[in-house]
């Protein structure tokens, strides 16, 4: 039985297959958004005067703090395989919510904010319960969530509160300076969120059971995971994000307002899927989400300074964007299977 | 139990349990509801030429989710999704207003007819677009379509340059707000499209064929159904849906708004196609169904409308509805009701 | 207790009855330290049960199984793992889209200390699987995407992950289905390993090489029952295989068929060349004559159902030409293939054969239709009267031809897919395991229809894993072994020739 051994050793048939690209295929998608990244920005700083400014990079941050937020709630979501649809909606809700709250009924932010980020959550276990309980598609489910979110947010009222409290205001406009640029407290908030989000999926059991289920459930559960809980958790998620993406919106406009958020389901998607997470499920990086909002931002930014295009090309190219990376994410597939 | 009453009961489960039951019991309840709470819900009266009333007003609003849905139902029998339909019906409205002009000069037959084949034309290319990518590249559907549904918006908008064309030319106003024989003429136009589609899947194999791959893809596949062909086929059928609808729509606001036309269109398609007993599995389908599912959703919202309700209540209802109707397809929950309703009864019986 | 070596895991009395099929019958099963133990049978012998027993899968009836002296009853997978009996399926149950580590750790990370964040501390979790998977001799990159290597390697991650929950039961469920031999000789490497370490193993497939390379006993089932238990090297492979078949080979046995066909000189209905494909059949040469029966033989993934496939346009080859009545043609889809004549029933009846929601005279019309296209269509009374035809044709059982095809029994389901592509009056037709799965009286009534058939002109391409079956109804048969064309013998001859051609060394 030993003449077997000496033939070839396992580490060795490992070792000659495909070495010549150096890179895991998990990073192929991260690593090309990156880049791309890198180039539009090179582009823009090449192309345009005052282009490469530290402010103009950091208000991609502050114009997108919202989204940024929502993305990484929904980056976990797409993660399992699923989607989640009631963002924007949730969202809108969550400013309505608030602005009422405060402005109609006096109650002090400090109650109304942890009370619709609690709002939001019972959103998302909503949409999980069924989901994960019943077997529901979560496509219908998070769309049928998207109608009662923005119908309820219609209920509170069909006209924009502005929110004049001056704790709103304080968040509002309060500037942390760095160096001669300064970033606003929601861009701030928005980047907490990615940084826990990143320790969330790569260092808990909750993130890694997330990455198991996308990448194969009934092995998931064979290997003893938690996976219904995590199904679950990840639209709880998902809806907390949202509100409190929300609330940093109300930061932002301070106004509630039904029509608040109108699409940026479209555009969360969008960013998660330039940041290169398959929408398969199992594949993909909060970091790369995080990238994928500033593809978002800096496609606006170069729009906006080069002043002949209009504003609707952005929604062109994230479509073009998105046909891309689903090619690709196509063309990784196929290289997988065929390997 | 006599034979006449068992012949009762077999009639009467016979009538609940089919496919279009649930549907128009929905459908004279809301009409039920709207007689009894809105003024004149009922009546019709012959006004300048043609009928007028409520109920035409519902039928005329209705036509283009009707074509919406039937496309969508299609599409979803033989398990697909298509989520750009809404870009779509903006596009079209953006083409045809585009290609009509934005003067008040324009006269004769040729920018009608110019107008409506070339929005048709570019209807059904974009709904060739979503076939070839859900076919060629094995995307799921619902990714596949939803480039389009991103891209589309901006390209109305490209098209119309921002702006919200208005059209001047009468001949163009007859599709969305004419009338034929007393009725409106977009009533006419989903009405031959549904008909069409009844005579095409009855009299020819394309029912047998999208049943076979809605139910079971791979046998019908193995059994020489050319399945990704049909498929394509039904995207682009989908897409020359939405394109009507498209027409219609920008027809009867004598404008094209590339950033609003269509709003949420893909959404109230899916509903109506649920509500009228189509299941999103694929395989079982209704073109009568899916119609009376559209007008299910136009009378509400128009009951909505004219009850003095604020009209936003509507996006709630909707809501409870898909809620309602999803958790009534799903085995786990009917199996959970069942466990919650009997196993008391069993265990303190026993 | 004997004087063997320890025995870990003992099950006696095992019984399983699904509806109307006993699939287990008072079965016993003994595995030893230090052992690996084959499991063999054909097709519907009860491996698979009994494994799904063990494994918690599906519970037994009756019967009891101890391990290390302790009953236990495991109630899933999971819980069979936690009583220390662990199982690698030929399809890898682990996550692909995870690192090697990962899978070998998912559920249970080394942390960081409460003051590092309690995170998980991956370096830790990398350490240990190099330790684990160095205990296998494979030293790999475990930090990488376990889809990035073969399936051998990430078998191997699924033995290191099962032996490091502290498994004492290993059991592989054909795991050297998909290896090619170089592959094979790394597995049974590791295997080795962990038999010096006093594992017990319990190895499960159809290569009868394979048995006699790794293993030290063998257990027979046949039809749900214990056959024995052999000492692998007092057992040879006539010896196996009678016990597996249920008879002795006779020698040199008269050809029992006298009328047979003899086309030999007209122009092929089928005609294929070195039709290959990368991964699933070496390249075949194959000719078929008009009212031949060509049988095919060979143990299961022996290529037997991948080159149905490639000959119906099912997969794409990569080389070769079909040629069919002398002509050459492109089979790119089963579309083409109907065209020209050809149909296929598949071997997965359920998956890939009938459309269940579907009626009885809508499955069988639905080739016929397809091959019209959308028209001319068939009327409803053209549909019933071809239903009906063929419902008394081949004596289908069915409430009427209107019942959906998936209430009615798997043979009847079978008839009415074979009277699917009678109704398109096809040229050349492949079966694939027609006659799994059904009664006996019902097989019969099949393959009568079958040879009926042939008479009458059709060409056949007769696959099965029964060997008595092939040689009863074939003219020729093709002897397929390891995904290549093993020989192609006269019919009429022996089992013994059949079988001598599939168990020849490679």
């Amino acid at each position: 039985m030993s003449s077997i051994m000496n033939d070839t050793t396992p580490s060795e048939m490992a070792a000659s297959t495909k070495q010549w690209w150096r890179i895991d295929a998990r990073f192929i998608p991260l690593v090309i958004t990156i880049s791309l990244f890198i180039v539009m920005a090179t582009a823009g700083s090449v192309l345009y005067d005052g282009f490469f400014a530290p402010q103009v990079f950091l208000n991609l941050l502050i114009d997108n703090a919202f989204l940024c937020i929502v993305a990484v709630g929904m980056t976990f979501v797409i993660l399992t395989g699923g989607i989640d649809l009631s963002v924007g909606s949730i969202v809108a809700l969550t400013t309505m919510i608030s602005a009422s709250l405060v402005e109609h009924h006096g109650i002090s932010p400090f109650i109304t904010i942890p009370l619709v980020l609690v709002v939001g959550a019972l959103f998302g276990l909503l949409h999980g319960v069924l989901i994960q309980r019943f077997r529901l598609q979560p496509f219908i489910v998070t769309l049928a969530g998207m109608f009662l979110a923005r119908g309820l947010s219609y209920l509170i009222s069909t006209e924009s509160i502005s929110i004049d409290h001056p704790v709103y205001l304080w968040f509002a406009q309060t500037r942390i300076p760095l160096g001669s640029a300064s970033l606003s407290i929601s861009a701030v908030i928005a980047i907490a969120v990615v940084l826990i989000g990143m320790w969330i999926a790569h260092a808990t059991q909750f993130g890694r059971t997330v990455y198991a289920i996308g990448g194969d459930e009934s092995s998931a559960r064979l290997m003893g995971l938690p996976v219904n809980q995590t199904l679950i958790g990840v639209y709880v998620l998902s809806g907390f994000c949202s509100a409190l993406a929300g609330v940093v919106m109300t930061f932002y406009m301070l106004s509630g307002y039904s029509l608040h958020a109108v699409g940026l389901e479209l555009d969360a998607i969008a960013a998660v899927v330039i940041g290169g997470t398959l929408l398969r499920g199992g594949i993909g990086y909060v970091a790369g989400t995080f990238f994928g909002v500033l593809i978002l931002g800096i496609i606006q930014t170069l729009i906006a300074f080069d002043g002949t295009l209009s504003s609707w090309w952005t929604r062109i190219m994230v479509g073009v964007l998105l046909l891309i990376f689903c090619l690709l994410q196509r063309f990784l597939e196929a290289r997988r299977t065929a390997h | 139990m006599n034979m006449a009453q068992r012949d009762e009961d077999t009639l009467i489960k016979r009538l609940t349990t089919h496919q279009l039951f649930s549907p128009i019991a929905a459908l004279l309840l809301l009409l039920v509801i709207g007689t009894a709470v809105i003024p004149h819900f009922l009546r019709i009266t012959w006004f300048e030429g043609h009928l007028s009333g409520t109920l035409i007003d519902i039928l005329n609003r209705a036509a283009p989710l009707m074509l919406v849905s039937i496309g969508m139902m299609l599409v979803i029998a033989a398990r697909g999704l298509d989520i750009s339909v809404g870009a779509i019906v903006a596009i079209t409205g953006a083409v045809a207003a585009q290609i009509i002009g934005n003067n008040t000069s324009v006269t004769g037959t040729y920018p009608l007819i110019a107008s409506i084949a070339g929005a048709l034309g570019v209807a059904a290319l974009c709904g060739l677009w979503n076939g070839l990518l859900v076919v060629k590249t094995g995307m799921q559907p619902i990714i596949a379509t939803l480039i389009l549904m991103v891209a589309g918006r901006g390209i109305a908008q490209l098209i119309t340059g921002g702006q919200i064309l208005t059209i001047y030319y009468p001949p163009y106003f007859y599709i969305g707000n004419g009338y034929l024989l007393g009725l409106p003429f977009a009533l006419f136009i989903a009405l031959l499209t549904a008909i069409t589609l009844h005579v095409l899947l009855t009299r020819t194999a394309l029912g047998l064929f999208i049943r076979a791959i809605g139910f079971n893809p791979v046998a019908a596949h193995v059994a020489g159904v050319r399945s990704r062909l049909i498929t394509t086929c039904l995207y682009v059928f989908c897409g020359l849906t939405a394109g009507l609808a498209g027409l219609i729509i920008s027809s009867n606001v004598k404008s094209a708004d590339g950033n609003n036309a269509g709003q949420l269109m893909e959404l109230d398609a899916i509903l109506a196609v649920t509500l009228g007993g189509t299941t999103l599995n694929g395989g079982r389908f209704t073109v009568i169904g899916t119609v009376l599912g559209a007008l299910i959703i136009q009378t509400l919202t128009s009951m909505i409308y004219s009850s003095g309700l604020p009209p936003q209540v509507n996006l709630a209802v909707k809501a409870v509805l898909v809620f309602a109707v999803m958790l009534l397809q799903s085995a786990e929950f009917r199996g959970t009701v069942r466990n919650v309703l009997f196993k008391p009864r069993t265990g303190t019986s026993s | 207790m004997t004087t063997d070596v320890q025995c870990i895991l003992r099950a006696h009395g095992i019984t399983r009855t699904f509806p109307g099929v006993r699939a287990l019958d008072n079965v016993q099963l003994q595995l030893r330290a230090g052992e690996v133990h084959a499991l063999m049978g054909q097709n519907g012998a009860g491996k698979s049960t009994l494994i799904k027993v063990l494994t918690g899968a599906c519970a037994a009836d009756a019967g009891s199984i101890e391990l290390e002296g302790n009953v236990v009853q495991p109630q899933s997978p999971l819980d069979a793992q936690r009583c220390g009996i662990s199982t690698v399926y030929q399809e890898v149950n682990l996550c692909p889209n995870l690192s090697v580590a990962e899978n070998i750790f998912a559920g249970r990370y080394p942390r960081h200390s409460w003051l590092k964040g309690a995170g998980i501390n991956w370096k830790a979790v990398n350490e240990h699987a190099q330790q684990v998977l160095a205990k296998l001799d494979l030293n790999i990159d475990v930090t990488r995407q376990l889809s990035g290597y073969p399936v051998a390697i990430q078998q191997m991650v699924a033995i290191a992950r099962a032996i490091n929950i502290s498994a004492r039961v290993l059991i592989l469920d054909e795991p050297t289905s998909s290896l090619d031999d170089h592959e094979v000789k790394q597995l049974f490497a590791v295997l080795s390993r962990l038999r010096e370490q006093g594992m017990a193993i319990l190895f499960v497939t159809h290569f009868l090489d394979q048995v006699y390379e790794i293993s030290d006993r063998i257990t027979v089932l046949r039809n749900g029952a214990f056959v024995g238990e052999y000492l692998t090297k007092e057992f040879n492979r006539s010896a196996l295989i009678a016990a597996m078949v249920g008879r002795e080979f006779v020698l040199n046995s008269e050809a029992s068929k006298t009328q047979r066909n003899d086309t030999s000189d007209t122009t092929p209905v089928l005609e294929i060349r070195q039709l290959s494909r990368k991964g699933q059949v070496h390249p075949v040469d194959l000719q078929i004559r008009q009212g031949e029966i060509v049988g095919v033989a060979g143990l299961l993934g022996s290529g037997r159902t991948e080159l149905a496939r490639l000959i119906f346009g099912l997969d794409r080859a990569d080389h070769g030409s079909v040629n069919i009545d002398g002509n050459h043609v492109a089979l790119d889809s089963p579309a083409d293939a109907v065209a020209h004549g050809l149909g296929l029933c598949p071997e997965e009846r359920k998956t890939e054969g009938i459309v269940a929601e579907l009626s009885v005279r809508e499955n069988i019309i639905l080739a016929l239709q397809a091959r019209n296209g959308l028209l001319p269509c068939l009327s409803l009374k053209q549909q019933q009267e071809l239903a009906e035809k063929f419902v008394a044709m081949l004596g289908i059982k069915t409430a009427s031809i209107e019942t959906p095809i998936g209430q009615l029994s798997g043979g009847n389901q079978q008839k009415a897919l074979l009277a699917r592509w009678l109704a398109i009056n096809p040229r050349l037709l492949i079966l694939d395991e027609p006659t799994r799965g059904i009664d006996i009286a019902a097989k019969q009534e099949l393959t009568n229809a079958i040879v009926d058939l042939a008479r009458k002109g059709m060409a056949v391409l007769f696959i099965s894993a029964e060997i008595d079956e092939v040689l009863r109804e074939s003219d020729r048969i093709l002897v397929m072994r390891d995904r290549r064309k093993a020989g192609e013998l006269a019919g009429g001859c022996n089992e013994h020739a059949v079988y001598s051609l599939i168990a020849e060394h490679a």
